[in-house]
């Protein structure tokens, strides 16, 4: 069998378990939606509606008809990119969502970036220092990250840098002065405000963004620690390692030449991992620090059943997570030879 | 003969553990193949990797542990990597584990150039496909552009001596070099170590569990257990050995056309691990 031939079979074999994969989500969304508790009807009726206008409203969602053709109506809606409308905004869903993801993608990704780039070399400071006081350290910083509540330590965070040293931004995205000064074009301030060479406001969303992207990036940062360090011990004991010290390296060079570049693989995965979990929106920290993103959007719709809403944001954070996990694979064949051939 | 090594009373004890692995090993070797047997745990592995100081944890104890000119035990971390792989290396035993999955293997031949000399890329690619020539594999310039997985057992540890000796050592130690191979290749690896080892003047730790492989491929034998050095034989001397367990070894072999009686079982006494002065 020709290379190319054995390279579409593998190609569509990837679309097809994406395919199942997004209607095995489709199917869960849905069943969530018939089976929440919360009556839609009543939603959007009100207490006071007469039994005709309730039956009406019944009849019109299509509730009256057998589960499975709700289902087909539902699928052919979703691909037409009807995610129905929000009981509390009247306005489509899925232009709500497109107005709350960008600031937690902004939020999500600051957060991710410092968390790697904490979270890896102390994972490997950790293995290659194992059971000596630098493993037991960082031990301690990330199981503290780990285990303190994060509504806590960011208001902790706020008291201290916000209110008493003034180094940082306090809530929202951008201090109250600069609101409405951009015109909203990507959805990202930071972009949005390059675009329209509005440095200042620029400067102060960074300023409120770095605050709670460090709590977060220090949370991920802990479970990322944790992963590299059992990561790399597994590395360490492999005997091309010690190939590589009789070979003269030093521990350095044989770790950065040798031993990281067999982790890649695992880490690109559990940093996607982390990468999603911060993207399906961190409510904590956005009620915390009034970030008007994803979480915040997602718990309030729960809260008041709003179905639409919640099923569409499920839908999402399912699709978020098909996608990184294909972005994982394919890294995978990136950095690995040997699921190339 | 000039002495490469000079071991006199080597212990090693692991971080942690109530006894020592190594008790009081004492050897010289000079250019020349010495073998050194042992059954699993005897420390045979330990005194290899002791010489190189690649015993993270364990502490490593003698009364003399000379390499030519140097003293061993004085040297620190620093100092062992300008004796790692140039004057001194080790060819491990399973090339499936033991070369980098993830890097071609001609990259990982040349960087035992590369860490020692100062030249250029194209010199030490030059150098490492030599050495690949010099180990019999007939097409070097593809097999350096080729990964790990992508080459045989024989290959892969053709490729571990191309890489141990291309910075021309004066020591190498092999450990069960070829434990992991499929018996037909074991004597063409044998061959090329031995041709290579025998042309340069290296001298050459052989450590294995084979003794009929160490008989016929050594000078002199080293037959270790528990921790100790229980006899020290000529190659050739092997059928006189003295010790109860060198006989036990060799009367637990299989012989063709010997006798179709049952093999003597090794009767270990247990004064045998009591420390001998």
């Amino acid at each position: 069998m020709s290379f190319l031939t054995l390279r579409i079979q593998r190609a569509a074999g990837q679309i097809g378990s994406v395919a199942v994969t997004l209607l095995g989500l489709l199917m869960l969304t849905f069943f969530i939606g018939r089976l929440m508790p919360a009556d839609p009807v009543r939603a959007m009726v009100g207490e006071d509606a007469t039994r005709e206008t309730y039956e009406q409203v019944y009849r019109d969602l299509g509730l009256d008809r057998p589960l499975w053709e709700q289902f087909l109506y539902y699928l052919r809606d979703v691909a037409s990119g009807d995610f129905g409308t929000s009981i509390r905004t009247g306005q489509p869903v899925i232009q709500d969502i497109l107005h709350v993801m960008p600031a937690t993608i902004e939020l999500a990704t600051f957060a991710i970036i410092i968390g790697a780039l904490l979270g890896i070399p102390m994972g490997v400071l950790a293995a290659v220092c194992k059971d000596r006081w630098p493993d037991h350290a960082i031990r301690v910083v990330s199981l503290t990250g780990h285990s303190m509540p994060i509504f806590w330590t960011g208001m902790i965070a706020l008291i201290v840098f916000y209110a008493h040293l003034g180094l940082v931004g306090g809530s929202g995205r951008m201090d109250q002065f600069y609101i409405g000064l951009v015109e909203e074009r990507t959805g990202f301030l930071l972009i949005d405000s390059l675009l329209a060479g509005e440095m200042d406001v620029f400067w102060s969303a960074v300023n409120h963004v770095i605050l709670p992207a460090c709590l977060l990036g220090y949370s991920s940062a802990a479970y990322i620690t944790r992963m590299t360090r059992s990561f790399m011990l597994d590395q360490l004991n492999q005997e091309y390692v010690t190939t590589a010290r009789v070979k003269g390296l030093s521990q350095a060079q044989t770790i950065w030449l040798h031993a990281f570049g067999n982790i890649r693989v695992q880490l690109v995965t559990i940093v996607a991992l982390a990468y999603g979990s911060l993207l399906e929106g961190a409510v904590l920290i956005e009620t915390v620090f009034a970030w008007p993103g994803f979480g915040q959007y997602l718990t309030s719709n729960l809260i008041i059943g709003d179905m639409n809403a919640v099923m569409t944001c499920v839908l999402i954070v399912g699709v978020i997570f098909i996608g990184l996990n294909l972005l994982s694979d394919l890294l995978y064949r990136v950095l690995d030879p040997r699921t190339r051939s | 003969m000039d002495t490469l090594l000079d071991v006199s009373n080597l212990r090693i004890r692991y971080g942690g553990a109530a006894r020592e692995a190594v008790r009081g090993v004492s050897f010289t070797l000079g250019r020349e193949r010495l073998g050194i047997v042992g059954e699993s745990g005897s420390g045979k592995s330990t005194v290899g990797r002791a010489l190189l100081k690649l015993l993270p944890g364990a502490t490593i104890t003698a009364d003399r542990l000379r390499f030519e000119d140097v003293d061993l035990t004085l040297l620190s971390e620093r100092e062992m990597l300008k004796i790692r792989g140039r004057r001194m290396s080790m060819i491990l035993q399973d090339p499936k584990f033991s070369l980098n999955p993830i890097r071609r293997v001609g990259d990982q031949v040349s960087e035992t150039y590369l860490r020692h000399f100062r030249c250029s890329r194209r010199e030490a690619r030059e150098r490492a496909l030599a050495m690949l020539e010099a180990v019999k594999i007939r097409d070097p310039e593809r097999v350096y552009r080729q990964y790990p997985h992508e080459v045989s057992g024989g290959m892969g540890q053709r490729i571990m001596i191309a890489m141990m000796l291309l910075a021309d050592p004066d020591l190498v130690i092999a450990d069960e070099p070829t434990s992991a191979l499929d018996v037909t290749v074991r004597l063409q690896v044998l061959d090329i170590l031995d041709n290579l080892v025998r042309n340069r003047g290296i001298g050459l730790i052989m450590i294995s569990h084979d003794l009929n492989l160490v008989r016929n491929f050594c000078d002199r034998v080293l037959i270790m257990y528990a921790g100790q050095v229980v006899e020290t034989l000529k190659a050739g001397d092997l059928e006189r050995a003295e010790h109860p367990y060198t006989r036990g070894l060799l009367a637990a072999q299989p012989r063709i056309g010997g006798p179709r009686a049952p093999l003597s079982v090794l009767d270990r006494k247990p004064e045998w691990l009591e420390e001998n002065a």
